[in-house]
C-alpha cells in the first residue's frame, strides 16, 4: 500500500486514531499494574516499619496518623506501647529531599533508621544507607545525645566528604524527634491513652 | 539471511549508539554509577525501542509524512510510560534508583532516530532486529561504562565490593565529571580497537 499523502483529513484523521489507539492501550497497561503498584508501595512501608520498631502485635499501618506532614506509626504489644515508627524527611540534602523512617522507643530512644527514598551522591552521600553511619545513631537518646555533626559541635560522626548529607540526615531525625516528644512522649497518661485504643483496635483486627 | 543478520549486528559495533553514532548520551553520562543501574537503564530502553521500532514500522503507511514527528513522539511516550508502569509495579528498587531518567527515555534521541532512520522506512522484521541489535548495544555500552565508574570510583563490581579493606576508591568517577572522563577514554579504547581490527 502507498504511503499515506499529508492532506489535513488524513493528518487529522491518522493523529486521532493512532493517539487513542496508544491511550487504550496505555489504560489497560494502567489497569492491570494497578494493584502491584500498592502492592509494592505498601510493601515498603511494611518492610521499614518492621525494620526500625521493636516485635509489636498490632497494626502500626492502620493506625497511623499524619501529623504536621510526618508520618506516625505506633506500635503496641499485649496493649502495651513499645514504640512509634515516624516517616519522616529533610528537604536539605545534598541533592534535595529524602525520606527516613526512624523508630523510637516510648520514652524517645532512637531504636532504629531506615532510609526510605534518597537521591544523594553514589559513594558520598549514599553511604548513609550503610550501618556504618547508621549504626551510631541506635540506643541513643537525643535527650542526651547532640545530634549534631562534629563541625557543628555536636555527637555525629559526618560521612566524610558528604558534611551536607549527613547534616540534612540530623534535620530529618530532629524533626521527627520534636514531633514525637510534642505529641506522644511528655505526658504519660497521653501515651496509656493513645495504647489503650490501639490495643483495641489491634485485637480486632487480629 | 545474511541482510537481516547484519540490522542485528550493525548496532552492536558498526554502529553502536553510544560509541559511534553518539545518540543519547544523557543517561549515558547520569545514570551509570553502578553496574545494576547502567544495565536496567539499557534494558529500558532496548524495550522501548523495539515497542516503538515495531509499531511505528507496522503504521508507517498510515502515517502522512507531515505529521510523522508527533505520531512517533506519541508512540514512544506511550511506550515508555508502559515501561515505567511495569518497573513501578515489578522492580520497584530499580525504578527508584533510576528516577526521571524512564521518564526521561522519550526524548532520548536514539529512539526517535531509529524511527526516523530505519523503522519508517523498513518492514517490520528488520525493524525489531535493528531494535535489539542497537539495544543490546546500547546495553553493553552502559554496562561498560558503569563496571568501569563502580570499580574505579565505588571499589565495588556490581555492588560486591572487590578492595581490599582500607584502599580509598578514586571518588571522582563517582561523579559527573568522571562520567566525562570514563566516556571519553572508552571512546578511545573503542576508536582504537576498531582500527586496529578493522571493524
Amino acid at each position: 500500500m502507498a504511503k499515506m499523502e499529508s492532506t489535513l483529513m488524513n493528518m487529522v484523521l491518522s493523529l486521532s486514531l493512532i493517539s487513542m489507539l496508544m491511550v487504550a492501550g496505555l489504560g489497560y497497561v494502567y489497569k492491570i499494574t494497578k494493584g502491584p503498584i500498592e502492592l509494592a508501595d505498601k510493601q515498603k512501608e511494611v518492610t521499614a516499619v518492621t525494620q526500625v520498631l521493636p516485635a509489636f502485635d498490632n497494626d502500626p499501618i492502620k493506625q497511623k496518623k499524619d501529623i504536621e506532614g510526618l508520618t506516625f506509626y505506633m506500635a503496641t504489644k499485649g496493649g502495651l506501647p513499645v514504640g512509634c515508627a515516624v516517616k519522616t524527611f529533610t528537604a536539605r540534602g545534598f541533592a534535595g529531599r529524602f525520606d527516613l523512617m526512624v523508630g523510637f522507643k516510648p520514652d524517645g530512644t532512637i531504636r532504629n533508621i531506615v532510609v526510605l527514598d534518597q537521591k544523594e551522591t553514589p559513594g558520598l552521600g549514599a553511604k548513609m544507607t550503610e550501618s556504618s553511619f547508621i549504626d551510631q545513631f541506635k540506643e541513643k537518646n537525643i535527650a542526651t545525645f547532640k545530634l549534631k555533626v562534629r563541625k557543628d559541635g555536636g555527637q555525629v560522626d559526618a560521612i566524610s566528604a558528604a558534611t551536607i548529607s549527613s547534616r540534612a540526615f540530623c534535620d530529618g531525625v530532629q524533626k521527627a524527634y520534636d514531633l514525637y516528644m510534642k505529641n506522644f512522649a511528655k505526658p504519660v497518661t497521653a501515651i496509656a491513652g493513645v495504647s489503650d485504643t490501639t490495643a483495641v483496635k489491634g485485637g480486632k483486627h487480629e | 539471511m545474511s541482510k537481516l543478520l547484519g540490522y542485528f549486528t550493525n548496532g552492536l559495533i558498526k554502529e553502536n549508539p553510544t560509541f559511534v553514532l553518539v545518540l543519547g548520551t544523557c543517561p549515558v553520562l547520569a545514570i551509570t554509577t553502578t553496574g545494576f543501574n547502567g544495565f536496567g537503564m539499557g534494558m529500558a530502553t532496548a524495550i522501548v525501542l523495539l515497542l516503538s521500532n515495531v509499531m511505528v514500522s507496522i503504521l508507517k503507511n498510515y502515517i502522512p509524512d507531515k505529521v510523522r514527528i508527533a505520531v512517533f513522539i506519541t508512540i514512544i511516550a506511550t511506550n515508555v510510560t508502559v515501561v515505567e508502569l511495569l518497573m513501578k509495579a515489578y522492580t520497584p528498587d530499580l525504578y527508584k534508583a533510576l528516577g526521571i531518567f524512564i521518564p526521561l527515555i522519550i526524548v532520548n534521541c536514539l529512539v526517535l532516530g531509529r524511527a526516523e532512520a530505519f523503522a519508517q522506512k523498513k518492514g517490520v522484521f528488520a525493524s525489531a532486529l535493528d531494535a535489539i541489535g542497537m539495544g543490546f548495544g546500547f546495553t553493553a555500552a552502559l554496562t561498560l561504562i558503569s563496571i568501569v565508574r563502580e570499580i574505579l570510583g565505588n571499589g565495588s563490581f556490581f555492588t560486591i565490593p572487590i578492595l581490599p579493606a582500607g584502599a580509598h576508591p578514586m571518588l571522582l568517577f563517582i561523579l559527573p565529571p568522571g562520567a566525562f572522563l570514563t566516556f571519553g577514554l572508552l571512546f578511545l579504547v573503542m576508536n582504537t580497537l576498531k582500527r586496529k581490527f578493522k571493524i
